[in-house]
């Protein structure tokens, strides 16, 4: 089982003619990943490296029968097309552009509130069931079918979780990176309820990393719902307050932003926190015996 | 990116918000000049910086002459200003704002930011102005009103809400709808993520609502469309910052000796904080991108060693699609033509790493190869002392 992406997801990209977008529709058809065609405004009917482009979101949907989209869209235009996908009903939109106006995002937020569909990201690195479907930037290579569901607001620290559960034997049922910005679509909380409902997913990471609160919320649905082993990492216990390292969301402004406060929370809602993140694998692996032998969460 | 007093108010004013009469001083030579222009004779030097906590350290002052408006400013131009937001290191004041006193009867605290758990702009207000906001909402919690702001909110609406704290007379009402119309106005166009103003203050000549000071944060990420702000996106950075958001490197330079590069944010913090639970200082934040492109890693290089403080450089990259091998041929291309000295410790993890720490040791430079990153940590922590 899986959570979101399966074999039978079929997948546009939105801005396939850019440069990064047409790299990464490649790469996720390589990996298996059913994608079917994109969208570029004023360069529908062309045919680029065998994907069909259309005009827009809704006639791509109606001639291929996409069922998910990822925009690699300009952040300028990039919440005009994630509205546009909105409009047209795709069930799961993956957001991997970097750089949307909070603002923009606000209006996104507005959006989705009236509609069924899902948003991963701004900012996101995508989502991987592997061996079934691909859909963003990360490398398929480090993945490999099996137990561990995954949970980042960043990049490459999901990449290393990925990696480091793959080279011990755990595998990943679905890693999804939900992104670096403050205003964002799914969040943790939503996703540890899939991965809750998965009867395959034996065990949870979560990678946070400082600002909002949204790891102290996940930590109370964890103490409340969360019956398989869960190993947490929070990134930025050394960054000065203030300052914003890198992601738009990781900025501590107030109490319970501190990756000292997410730490405390999730600890105390049985949470193991690996006090490096090379070590996040070793653990989960820790937890997942210590359940089969002792029988304990 | 923050706005600095002065920069914040002329924000206000091309909104159609009031604020008091002012001029910004570069030198104190110019300051007679200035206040004869705006015919000021009385009021407050106040520091420009872009911290808290300015009034208690010494950066706001009165001055009853204009000989004394110059000797206050030639007293605060060009030192640090410490403050408790600070740190040590302090802020150097380059500029002054020079404002005409205002006699008032109240002060209010007004301020609109961006909640993230509710994605929306949200308003908070308090009877308690002229105080640190973190000091009210210590004290006094059940003094704070909180409202979320709608799309298209009802100004009038909003303002009856207020009133209850602030309870203002019928036709200072008035002024109440009509600035908050103002400032969700300004707060939207601007693309602020932050607008506070502390205090809000009610004056006894006209029984006009005025902002005496005012705090604006700009969401960087709208820097395409907020060319009027454009000079000021660099505010808050240094030249080094500056030089490596050229590169579209993030760059941020820390106190520490151990300096760090990293692809992506979220793994550039955790090196950080290996490098700190090891017992050292990481000297700056830096991500070189998802790629590490050798390009990105020469910069970035160059960066890192510009600041004397650093002692030894720890490199941890994951390769996912830019495969390990081809980023270590960029580093070591890199470490040749930037011919950096310092010792050099070089995690690689991902896609073909052992192709990658074969070519590091092929390149017969003194690179320090590790598999942990807590490895890395105390081997680069370790070379600073050495």
């Amino acid at each position: 089982m899986s959570v979101l992406v399966n074999k039978d997801t079929v997948l546009m990209t939105q801005g396939i003619t850019g440069k990064a977008g047409l790299f990464h529709s490649i790469k996720c058809r390589d990996y298996g990943t059913q994608l079917v065609g994109g969208v570029t405004p004023g360069k529908g009917g062309q045919v680029v490296e065998g994907f069909k482009v259309f005009d827009s979101v809704q006639e791509c949907k109606e001639e291929t029968h996409a069922n998910a989209t990822m925009i690699f869209v300009p952040p300028p235009i990039a919440a005009a097309a994630i509205i546009e996908a909105i409009d047209a009903e795709i069930p799961l939109i993956v957001a991997i552009t970097e750089g949307i106006p909070v603002h923009d995002m606000i209006k996104v937020k507005r959006c989705l509130y009236l509609s069924d569909s899902v948003l991963i990201g701004p900012n996101s690195p995508g989502i991987v069931t592997p061996n079934q479907a691909k859909i963003g930037i990360a490398p398929g290579n480090i993945f490999k079918p099996g137990k561990i569901g995954v949970v980042s607001r960043s990049g490459t620290l999901t990449y290393e979780a990925v990696y480091q559960t793959t080279l011990n034997g755990l595998g990943q049922t679905t890693a999804i990176g939900i992104g670096g910005d403050p205003v964002h679509g799914i969040t943790f909380v939503d996703v540890l309820e899939l991965f809750r409902d998965d009867p395959d997913t034996e065990g949870i990471i979560l990678i946070g990393e400082i600002g909002g609160v949204d790891e102290v919320k996940a930590a109370e649905f964890i103490a409340d719902e969360i019956k398989v082993p869960v190993v947490g990492f929070i990134a930025g216990v050394s960054a000065p307050a203030g300052k914003r390292m890198g992601h738009a969301g990781a900025i501590i402004e107030g109490k319970g932003t501190s990756a000292g406060a997410k730490i405390k929370a999730l600890t105390e809602a049985g949470v193991t926190i690996a006090p490096d993140a090379t070590l996040i694998g070793e653990l989960m692996l820790d937890r997942i015996n210590a359940r089969q032998k002792y029988g304990m969460r | 990116m923050k706005l600095h007093e002065y920069q914040a108010k002329e924000m206000l004013r091309l909104s159609g918000i009031e604020t008091p009469v002012g001029v910004v001083a570069h030198t104190a030579d110019e300051v007679e000049t200035l206040l004869r222009q705006m015919n000021i004779t009385r009021g407050l030097v106040k520091a420009q910086v872009l911290t808290g906590g300015r009034g208690k350290a010494g950066g706001v002052k009165f001055f009853e002459s204009v000989a004394q408006a110059r000797e206050i400013t030639d007293s605060m131009l060009q030192t640090t200003l410490v403050t408790k937001q600070t740190g040590p290191s302090g802020e150097l004041i380059s500029k002054v704002l020079l404002e005409q006193p205002v006699e008032i009867s109240q002060e209010f605290y007004l301020a609109i930011l961006i909640d993230r758990a509710k994605s929306c702009p949200t308003m908070f207000v308090s009877s308690e102005g002229g105080v640190e906001f973190d000091e009210v909402a210590e004290k006094f919690p059940d003094k704070i009103l909180t409202i979320a702001l709608c799309e298209e909110p009802d100004f009038r609406a909003l303002a009856r809400q207020i009133n209850k704290v602030f309870r203002l007379d019928k036709e200072t009402f008035e002024n109440l709808v009509d600035l908050l119309e103002k400032l969700n106005h300004a707060f939207i166009e601007n693309d602020c993520t932050l607008l506070e103003i502390n205090p809000l203050a009610l004056c006894v000549e006209n029984g006009r609502l005025l902002p005496l000071d005012c705090k604006v944060n700009i969401d960087s990420n709208a820097r395409f469309r907020q060319k009027q702000w454009s000079a000021c996106f660099n505010n808050e950075l240094n030249e080094h910052e500056q030089t490596a958001a050229k590169y579209g490197l993030k760059y941020i330079k820390l106190d520490g000796n151990v300096g760090c590069m990293v692809n992506g944010a979220g793994l550039a913090m955790a090196t950080m904080d290996t490098i700190l639970a090891n017992g050292h200082a990481p000297a700056n934040f830096l991500d070189v991108g998802g790629s590490a492109s050798e390009e990105a890693v020469t910069q970035a290089l160059k960066i890192i060693t510009s600041d004397p403080n650093v002692k030894s450089i720890l490199i941890n990259i994951f390769g996912g699609i830019l495969k390990c091998d081809i980023i270590a041929r960029g580093i070591v291309n890199a470490v040749k033509r930037t011919g950096v000295k310092l010792p050099l410790v070089v995690r690689l993890e991902g896609t073909h790493k052992e192709e990658g720490l074969q070519i590091i040791k092929d390149s017969g430079l003194a690179i320090t190869r590790v598999d942990s990153l807590a490895e890395g940590a105390r081997l680069a922590g370790a070379a600073v002392e050495d």
